[in-house]
């Protein structure tokens, strides 16, 4: 094994508060925005987002070994894709079946994990960094996790936001990048905490 | 094209103001937000884009009557991933800087929702001529859209565009081009773009609002 478990840890961490997903690789930002009104809904997708996030990246890996054993990784996208598809496909399924108030909450939000950039995102982070299996795992819990963090503390200010008065022309989604800009701001400060 | 009322310039025209992808329907914002740090790699972000939403937009048109239903949104991915692939494989070649500097944003353009949601919304309903249309029209608005909040990240960061100085880099805003920066600009312009709403529709009689 290429890396000890301190390092291990530093790299989950990184991922997590340091190159947090939404807040400073800017990916998922349709979910950031659409599913952020309630705190309900963004635990929810958080809960999806986690799930298929980790599973994608653990199959992405595995697959490319394949791809790569046969010399066609021109079709990394494609084939990434259709397992991230397939995969939001099943949960959809699951999710319907075990719960349907979640499902209903998530509405539009949950077939469109597909094409949530997060997902694909960490996949292809994964590859470009050549991380080995374990490397994997920990950086694609850490990016998943950072993704929960970031999108339920963006829904509890939000909530919060909803009922005070604003001014008319920043009302919903203005106010809502003003805020993400704060958010933002305020990950910063994880900058320095650790190198990488 | 007898089954919609649509003519060519409505439905080129539709994603530049109006519907644009990025300002009034907030779709697709990661590569805004993220590839805007300079007026080129927005240039290039926007010119890949349209690109694919244009070619996709045309042939899944073609192929909308083949499809079942069911198993639509994968083959639309597959179509798009497609196109993303040889838009990839192109800027490798031939813009190998610019290639890298937008990184894995050129492969995420398949999960940019823009190409994904037009599929859906109107290229699996309309001809391949509108269809192709309505991919270029909205692929203008994302390129416009886009170009702006780089030009503008680009000037508040080096006082440069494309690389010509405007004003010396002393009257530089350093927070811009950090990531909290793309959020602040796209949030006063969302607020802009309102507020100019807002004062047209005060001037104009009631009554007479036409779309």
């Amino acid at each position: 094994m290429s890396a000890n478990f301190g390092e291990l840890f530093a790299l989950m961490f990184s991922a997590m508060l340091v190159y947090n997903f939404l807040l400073s690789r800017f990916l998922g930002m349709c979910s950031f925005f659409g599913v952020s009104q309630k705190i309900d809904t963004a635990v929810g997708m958080s809960i999806a987002v986690i799930f298929v996030m980790v599973v994608s990246g653990l199959s992405a890996w595995i697959l490319n070994l394949l791809l790569v054993a046969w010399h066609i990784e021109f079709l990394q996208i494609l084939v990434f894709v259709l397992v991230i598809a397939a995969l939001v496909q099943f949960i959809e399924i699951f999710v319907k079946k075990t719960n349907p108030v979640l499902y209903n909450a998530l509405g539009i939000y949950l077939p469109l994990i597909t094409t949530n950039c997060a997902v694909l995102g960490v996949v292809l982070l994964n590859l470009n960094q050549n991380y080995d299996f374990l490397q994997t795992i920990f950086n694609t819990v850490g990016s998943a996790l950072g993704y929960a963090l970031a999108i339920i503390l963006f829904a509890s200010i939000r909530e919060r936001l909803s009922i005070d008065e604003l001014p008319p022309v920043f009302e919903g989604m203005p106010a809502a990048f003003i805020t993400a800009f704060v958010l933002s701001m305020g990950f910063m400060a994880f900058n320095g905490m650790i190198k990488v | 094209m007898a089954e919609n009322k649509l003519s060519d310039w409505a439905v080129l025209t539709a994603g530049w103001i109006k519907q644009n992808p990025t300002f009034v329907q907030v779709l697709g914002m990661c590569p805004v937000l993220a590839v805007s740090t300079s007026a080129e790699n927005a240039l290039g972000m926007g010119l890949a884009t349209l690109g694919v939403l244009a070619i996709s937009n045309l042939f899944i048109s073609f192929v909308r009557n083949i499809i079942p239903n069911e198993i639509r949104i994968p083959v639309y991915i597959s179509i798009i991933a497609a196109f993303v692939t040889m838009v990839d494989l192109l800027m490798h070649g031939y813009t190998y800087s610019l290639w890298v500097s937008l990184g894995i944003y050129i492969p995420l353009i398949v999960v940019n929702c823009i190409p994904l949601g037009r599929a859906e919304a109107f290229a699996s309903k309309h001809g391949p001529w509108q269809s192709f249309l309505d991919g270029l029209g909205m692929g203008i608005g994302f390129l416009g859209a886009i170009m702006l909040i780089g030009i503008t990240r680009e000037l508040f960061d080096a006082g440069t565009i494309f690389g010509y100085r405007i004003w010396p880099s002393a009257y530089n805003v350093f927070v811009v081009a950090l990531p909290p920066g793309a959020f602040l600009v796209i949030g006063l312009y969302m607020g802009l773009f309102r507020y100019i709403g807002r004062m047209r529709s005060e001037k104009k009689p009631q009554g007479s609002e036409n779309k």
